[in-house]
């Protein structure tokens, strides 16, 4: 049974926000857009809020890597009912450059440190779509691995995960510890309370250097350019059926 | 533990625009912690009250469970003390909670506020005993409030009303009437002014009844343009016995205790208005920028730009007006009372009007009921009546003026 659950939280633009590629095509803007926790790393939070309400875990810890305002990410975790929280610093070109095989390295090194047994994050962040930090972390720490979770059942000291795949459902069972990484129909997040954003202050967030960790943030990527998807582009009419098989053989379609 | 539910309808994508326009966005200057309160009363505005907010409208439903969710996460008793299960905020975050959730559903908002008041009133002036029976369940909304001041004869002129209250042994028998009254006839507890002692305000007293009172009933339905999510009945006491314990504060404190009640109350109203001219602002924004007429989208059209221009910058300046008043409420400030009333009469006047110019931008879609804009302002016309006049707000500034010297 699993006692310390950390939980990683990303700091993403917002889902509803129109996004701009910057001028200079080398990433998207995000000055003064509205930024908001990633929606799986919430469905990750609160299972892992919910395992402690169960009194399957003794301590949830959230985690989110980069600058100061990923404290506000980590707060509205402890509003929805973490115990506790790490800050990661990273900023400026490292948090430009800040990917899946960084994070994982971080998030590795944390569940050494603080001895966690169980890490649920999000199968993917919804600014890069990796949907690799919960598989990399596990192969750093030599973890099994229970992805795209669309429910999380614990066996004594092993854990049934029914996972999302494109043939349908797959039930494996995998001891502890483990990494979980949360699908879209894991479990509806909670609103926070009132009472608990005001508990929520109350709540530790610790800071901590990546360095202190012994964690290399070089990345082995390098971003060339970004740029806006193709215009969608005029379909055009046709009078007859026989004009439509004409057009999409033209087209190569048929 | 509440769950979000997922709705796209007209009223998660009002709530997507409201978190995401640039202008006068109703967070700039707030802390982190009153981001956070928005944040979960936008939410909830979103996901659990557009989405039914004509059909409460329409059908006339008082949204019993809906409310009571909203109690659950805090917004049954915000600014009552903890102990007795209030969430022990501030009014200016009173003031940003109901503003967002006002996007949801301007009169559900409304009646949550004036329940809202009236567990203050309780956990305020009431008696140990008191707060403890009644607070809790009115924080949770277990148990429903309404506000009982006006009567047939007395609205404006509130301190000359005469339902009476004479003491007989250890209770208190009320006889007479109270119109308007919102909730009436569907909630639990009632706080009363009544006349203990002589004529004018220093006669009145308030106090606590529960119904099922013998001699508490009610009158029928009232039938209202807006407002529609709660119920309005005349409240009437015929030799209707309440014990004197149900008394909040002394004898002849009921007037003043009614009257700290709607400065809190004002600015209430005036940030559900906040709410309902800025949801409107956006769905006229939306349908200009989407009509086309003379080969154009309307939103190139000078005069509707000017027009918008003119909205947003008025519904800031409400918004910035009933802030300060908040935060002069909170602070005990000796121009508080002056500024609530500033606040309530120009907001609510400034956002009827932008409620209905972006009607009016709507074009005949506008007058449809299908189209959410027409609520808005059937809804809100009333706050520039109720909870005192907006001409009674004028005597309480000029006196205030006039009386420095």
């Amino acid at each position: 049974m699993a006692a310390r659950v950390l939980v990683g939280v990303k700091r993403v633009i917002d889902y509803a926000v129109k996004i701009r590629v910057k001028p200079d095509n080398t990433g998207v803007v995000t000055d003064g857009v509205k930024h908001s926790m990633n929606p799986f790393c919430e469905i990750a939070v609160e299972e892992a809020v919910r395992l402690k309400e169960k009194k399957l875990v003794k301590e949830v810890v959230a985690v989110s890597c980069g600058p100061q305002q990923v404290q506000e990410t980590i707060r509205t975790a402890l509003a929805m009912g973490a115990d506790r929280g790490i800050h990661v610093e990273v900023s400026g070109k490292d948090y430009d450059s800040l990917g899946p095989l960084q994070v994982s390295k971080i998030l590795a090194a944390l569940a050494k440190k603080e001895e966690a047994s169980l890490i649920i994050l999000g199968k993917q962040a919804i600014d890069d779509d990796c949907n690799q930090t919960g598989q990399m972390t596990a192969a750093l720490l030599d973890w099994p691995q229970g992805t795209f979770a669309s429910e999380v059942a614990v066996e004594g000291d092993k854990l049934k995960v029914i996972r999302e795949v494109d043939g349908g459902l797959e039930t494996i069972k995998i001891n502890l510890p483990a990494v979980v990484t949360a699908d879209l129909r894991l479990n509806t997040p909670r609103y926070a309370t009132l009472p608990n954003i005001m508990k929520a202050k109350k709540k530790k967030i610790t800071n901590v250097k990546p360095g202190d960790l012994g964690v290399d943030l070089t990345s082995r990527l390098e971003v060339l350019r970004v740029d806006e998807p193709p215009q969608r582009q005029a379909g055009v009419k046709v009078e007859t059926v026989e004009d439509l098989v004409g057009k999409l053989k033209e087209a190569g379609r048929i | 533990m509440l769950l979000k539910g997922q709705s796209f309808s007209i009223g998660q994508r009002l709530f997507d625009e409201l978190h995401h326009s640039g202008w006068g966005v109703s967070s700039t200057g707030l802390t982190d912690e009153q981001k956070e309160f928005q944040k979960v009363a936008f939410d909830f505005a979103a996901n659990e009250m557009a989405p039914h907010m004509a059909e409460w409208d329409q059908n006339e439903i008082f949204p019993v469970e809906t409310m009571r969710k909203a109690a659950q996460l805090g917004f049954g008793g915000i600014y009552v003390r903890p102990e007795v299960g209030g969430s022990g905020l501030s009014r200016l975050d009173t003031s940003i909670i109901f503003e967002a959730l006002s996007t949801g559903c301007t009169s559900t908002t409304a009646y949550i506020s004036i329940h809202n008041m009236c567990a203050w009133m309780i956990d305020t002036f009431g008696s140990n005993e008191l707060r403890e029976k009644f607070c809790p369940d009115l924080c949770s909304m277990e148990k429903f409030a309404s506000y009982c001041l006006t009567e047939p004869g007395s609205g404006s002129d509130a301190a000359s009303l005469l339902t009476s209250a004479k003491l007989q042994g250890d209770h208190y028998v009320l006889n007479g009437s109270k119109a308007f009254i919102s909730g009436g006839g569907d909630t639990d507890v009632y706080v009363v002014m009544c006349r203990t002692g002589g004529k004018g305000p220093k006669g009145i007293s308030c106090v606590v009844v529960e119904k099922g009172t013998p001699g508490l009933s009610f009158g029928k339905k009232e039938k209202k343009v807006g407002w529609n999510s709660q119920p309005t009945r005349a409240v009437i006491f015929e030799d209707c016995a309440v014990p004197v314990t149900n008394r909040l504060g002394s004898e002849g404190q009921g007037f003043n205790i009614a009257m700290k009640g709607l400065n809190g109350g004002r600015i209430n109203i005036a940030s559900c208005s906040l709410g309902a001219a800025h949801a409107s602002v956006l769905l006229a924004r939306d349908h200009i920028s989407v009509r086309k007429q003379f080969g154009e989208t309307l939103s190139n059209s000078q005069f509707l730009q000017f027009k918008l221009a003119e909205m947003a910058t008025r519904l800031v300046a409400s918004r910035l007006l009933v802030r300060q008043a908040a935060l002069a409420l909170q602070e005990d400030r000796p121009d508080a009372v002056s500024l609530c009333s500033m606040a309530k009469l120009f907001a609510t006047d400034e956002c009827f009007s932008i409620c209905n110019q972006a009607l009016q931008m709507h074009g005949g879609y506008g007058y449809l009921k299908d189209y959410a804009v027409q609520q808005f302002v059937r809804d809100i016309r009333v706050h520039q009546i109720l909870e005192g006049t907006n001409e009674v707000m004028r005597m309480i500034i000029a006196r205030d003026l006039l009386t420095e010297s």
